[in-house]
């Protein structure tokens, strides 16, 4: 008999795509949430399969905290406008204003006002009733436990301790007015499978994961990038040209890159099934309380 | 614990991927980090569920196989050994089980409560386990996370053997279909690793799984804290010739595991982009769908072939389980989500009664009015339990009957959807064999079942005769059924006329209600046709709904006869059981079988289209062709179609001998 089996990476895009497919599906109005990142790049891809010949059926939304690498917004807007996706744009208006920035205020205040209340605000705005996510469960303990089809109440906040059960691939997506669920299709993804499949299928990515020459400063043992003024002047006069590139982007001010030599694919997967640390460590907002992905989660963050 | 522990030994092994890659180029030449990449990404995926409780050092098996596989990362590492110091259970040694219990509340608990995933590799597979505690509330965890394992590991700790909790996860891991089982018997460091403690233990569940079905066990001794035949195949048990766990974990066939047989297409989205194309997306449940292939859609009975297989990276010749796909076809036929594409030859059952093994998981306990929503197969319907006929319980295995279950708690159901779903046992098919209900309030996942069969003929009628005993001896009236009598001059009862479709039943029927009539008495005729456009509209011809439908004639028929109103019943009702519980329905004195003999020839004559239809497939549960029609011993009157001149005086003669009415 002939051998029927698919490798890991098949296996797992056939997964994603069934929980795509099963999100048309089942929801009314859906979103795609999307963080430029390498996640999301490969989620997007996942979603053009699932729906291909057709277009893909839900628009893309992007929160965009206003301190985004320039990188990131022009490969968004370059990537949106040549695939012609549906994007929608949204921030908090009255953060900018008041100007709320890492800088001034810190990562927690940041986060919060111009991530997660963002983020609420913007799926309150549009009545989304499901909101696809990139998040991977290697990724961060509280993310291990979290279920593929997440369910948030009307606060679109997460119960670690009441979670539906889940089992085979028949995820219950009934929901009342209000509430919403979160979708995970990468959710069995691991940081390495990510850079394969970017490899195996060719997806475009920004430039910043890609070690280059850039100015850096170091502050507190984070490798920050100088990306514009808004850097405190006596920090940008610190800088100096180091060839790194970033492993997971972001807030450019909470983003640490690492010293890296990794300029193509190849290289960084190398790297990634070598390295020693783990991705997370790049994201300053992580080390501000302990378990603090599981508080922003129950609060609604991702 | 722990306190001869050799300095940790995850420096002795060289598994890591880094190390592959440098050997590779050294031993071989050159083997660039393009084609090492290349034959990496053409690793396998193993799916594997751990059991077993916090004492048996599960949490710490975890963290060695993803320690010693060098996939800890080394800031994860030093938070362990800060953590380890502050809350681990370990004393001196590094904490392995703190690294798996994620949330914070959870882990001032120290167990883990929910089910939680992790990821490792080595260059040979990727694997995905998903960690489920052991204490017994937390049943509905670890039939979460086994739902979709190839494996179980089994943990037993040594010094305790075979345990109550190693019975209820083999009896979960069988319940789900887990192909492979890994008894690892742990702690033989604490044992001595002594190969007498092994063995005994081995023949102890050897004696025990003998009463499940798992085709494939392997017992492995270990100890998960020092390392021994986790990685590597280890020195103190020398006794021991088989694999170290990670090395059977990482060549244990599990590809033929998924069934490439039955062919189930279970249509999850229609694609339609523009008006020329017209797609039907879904993972393949099982079997496998060829370009070219003739098929048939359920439940329209529609046929068509394959005319494209569809994917984004081009066209594809096949499709197997689980992939991803879009298929064309060659006609236009209307398909909807839900609907299922078969091979015409391999078809699924279409049922909507069904026997079920089901788990409660829900903290409010099952409610038998509870109206469910049921999802199974990408088909949403309503559900309704109709029986528990037992609960098993998981530590004895011993059933016993209940009213309803509990959080936890397991049996066997019997269930009938609004809609019919196509099913196949669980045992043969996890796609098309498992279903979630869905509180219809509260919107959660409250049970989850698989499927054992439709539900058996034998036990059809049961249904009927359970709610009737109550309502026959319910309703009595102030005016008797004698004083109606007299006042009709004739008696209320039932002339029921069986026998094939096309046997000519009506046409005798009508014609003895014309003839009853003109002689003066209150008759009504009941057929299947004028029943079946109204009152039982939403029943089709499947065994149980013709059995439903009966029941429900059978009622009417009794309500008539009670007013004193002779009724003419012309239906086929095709077996001895099914006309016995009619009979003790409208009660068996007054209740007359008449058979109508016709044979298959006359009644093809007769119909010829339905029989041609049946004939072709294109209709199911026929009586008399794929649904057997047993001919009735008792019937008082047997009667041929080509006599029907002398028929309708014989039924009158017998009407009048049995003083129903009085026929001149």
């Amino acid at each position: 008999m002939k051998e029927y089996s698919l490798t890991n990476l098949r296996e797992l895009e056939a997964e994603a795509i069934h929980i795509i497919r099963e999100v048309a599906a089942e929801f009314e109005n859906p979103v795609m949430l999307y963080s430029i990142g390498k996640d999301s790049s490969v989620m997007v891809r996942l979603a053009e399969k699932a729906f291909y010949p057709g277009k893909v059926p839900f628009p893309l939304m992007h929160i965009d905290s206003k301190w985004k690498f320039k990188e990131m917004v022009e490969f968004r807007d370059n990537y949106a406008k040549e695939k012609g996706w549906d994007l929608i744009v949204h921030y908090n208006k009255e953060g900018f204003k008041k100007g709320i920035g890492p800088f001034t205020h810190g990562s927690k205040v940041h986060t919060d006002v111009m991530k997660t209340q963002a983020l609420l605000a913007g799926l309150n705005k549009y009545k989304f009733d499901a909101a696809f996510g990139g998040a991977r469960r290697d990724e961060e303990k509280s993310r291990a436990k979290e279920r593929i089809f997440s369910f948030r109440d009307k606060f679109h906040q997460w119960d670690p301790k009441n979670q539906r059960p889940e089992l085979w691939n028949i995820y219950n997506a009934k929901v009342h007015k209000g509430e919403s669920i979160r979708v995970f299709p990468i959710s069995n993804w691991t940081e390495l499978d990510i850079w394969q499949y970017i490899r195996l299928e060719n997806i475009p990515i920004v430039p910043l994961y890609y070690a280059k020459k850039r100015p850096i400063v170091d502050i507190d043992g984070s490798l920050i990038m100088v990306d514009d003024e808004r850097m405190p002047k006596e920090l940008r006069d610190k800088a100096q040209m180091r060839k790194v590139r970033f492993r997971t982007l972001g807030c450019y001010p909470l983003t640490g890159a690492v010293e890296s030599e990794a300029d193509t694919i190849e290289k960084i997967v190398e790297e990634m099934m070598t390295v020693t640390v783990s991705e997370r460590t790049t994201r300053v907002i992580d080390f501000d309380q302990e378990a603090s992905m599981e508080q922003k989660k129950r609060e609604g963050y991702f | 614990m722990g306190k001869d522990t050799p300095k940790n030994n995850h420096n002795n092994t060289s598994k890591n991927q880094l190390g592959s890659v440098s050997s590779l180029e050294g031993e071989q030449g050159g083997l660039s980090i393009r084609e090492f990449l290349d034959q990496d990404q053409r690793k396998d995926l193993l799916r594997l569920l751990t059991a077993g409780s916090v004492d048996d050092g599960k949490s710490t098996l975890i963290g060695r196989l993803m320690f010693d596989s060098k996939m800890l990362y080394e800031d994860q590492l030093a938070a362990l050994e800060r953590d380890s110091k502050r809350v681990g259970h370990a004393g001196e040694d590094i904490d392995y089980a703190l690294l798996l219990d994620g949330l914070k509340a959870e882990r001032e608990q120290g167990i883990t409560i929910d089910v939680a995933y992790r990821y490792f590799s080595t260059a040979k597979r990727k694997f995905i386990i998903a960690d489920t505690p052991g204490h017994e509330q937390y049943t509905r965890n670890m039939i979460t996370g086994g739902s979709t394992a190839n494996l179980a590991i089994i943990l037993i700790d040594a010094r305790h053997g075979v345990i109550t909790q190693t019975k209820r996860h083999t009896y979960l891991a069988s319940l789900l279909g887990i192909k492979h089982v890994v008894v690892a018997i742990n702690k033989m460091d604490l044992v001595d690793f002594r190969q007498e403690v092994f063995e005994k233990i081995r023949k102890d569940y050897e004696t025990f799984v003998a009463q499940l079905d798992i085709p494939d066990i392997h017992y492995i001794p270990l100890s998960a804290l020092k390392g021994d035949n986790v990685v590597e195949t280890s020195e103190r048990t020398p006794w021991y010739h088989g694999n170290s766990l990670l090395e059977f974990l990482e060549t244990v066939h599990i590809s033929s595991d998924r069934n490439f047989t039955d062919l189930r297409y279970p249509v999850q989205f229609v694609l339609r982009p523009d008006i020329k194309f017209r797609g039907f997306s879904t993972s393949v449940a099982s079997g496998i769908i060829k370009k070219g292939d003739d098929i048939l859609v359920l439940p329209s009975l529609k046929t068509s072939k394959v005319k494209s297989i569809v994917s984004y990276d081009g066209e594809l010749d096949y499709a197997f389980p689980p992939q991803s796909v879009t298929v064309t076809l060659e006609d236009e036929i209307d398909i909807s989500r839900g609907d299922m594409i078969v091979h015409p030859d391999n078809r699924p059952r279409v049922e909507r009664h069904f026997e079920a093994m089901l788990v409660w998981m829900d903290e409010n306990e099952m409610d038998l009015s509870t109206p469910f929503y049921i999802k199974h197969a990408n088909n949403n319907t309503k559900a309704k339990i109709d029986q528990v006929r037992y609960k098993v319980d998981v530590n004895t295995l011993e059933k016993s009957n209940i009213e309803n279950f509990k959080l936890n708690e397991i049996g066997r159901v019997v269930i009938t959807t609004t809609k019919p779903l196509f099913f196949d046992p669980y045992t043969q098919n996890r796609q098309t064999g498992s279903f979630i209900l869905i509180d219809p309030v509260t919107h959660n996942t409250c049970a989850v079942g698989m499927i054992i069969d439709k539900l058996g003929s034998k036990n059809l009628p049961s249904r009927i005769t359970d709610t009737d005993k109550e309502t026959i001896a319910k309703g009595k009236s102030l005016v008797t059924i004698a004083e109606r009598q007299k006042k009709l001059n004739q008696k209320g009862e039932t002339i029921w006329i069986t026998g094939l479709h096309g046997s000519g039943k009506n046409e005798l029927a009508f014609s003895l209600e014309k003839k009853l009539f003109e002689n003066g008495a209150t008759v009504v005729l009941l057929d299947g046709s004028s029943l079946r456009m109204g009152l039982n509209k939403e029943l089709d011809f499947s065994p149980a709904d013709r059995a439903e439908h009966l029941r429900r004639v059978a009622h009417i028929s009794k309500m008539l006869n009670d007013q004193g109103i002779i009724t003419i019943c012309s239906f086929i009702s095709r077996n001895n059981s099914l006309r016995k519980q009619i009979a003790q329905i409208i009660g068996e004195e007054r209740f007359h079988l008449l058979y109508m003999d016709a044979t298959m020839e006359y009644c093809k004559n007769n119909k010829p289209e339905l029989y041609e239809k049946a004939e072709k497939d294109e209709i199911e549960n026929l009586p008399g062709i794929d649904l057997e029609y047993e001919k009735p011993g008792d019937a008082t009157l047997v009667l041929k179609p080509e006599e029907n001149e002398i028929n309708i005086d014989r039924i009158l003669d017998y009407i009048s001998a049995n003083k129903i009415f009085p026929v001149h």
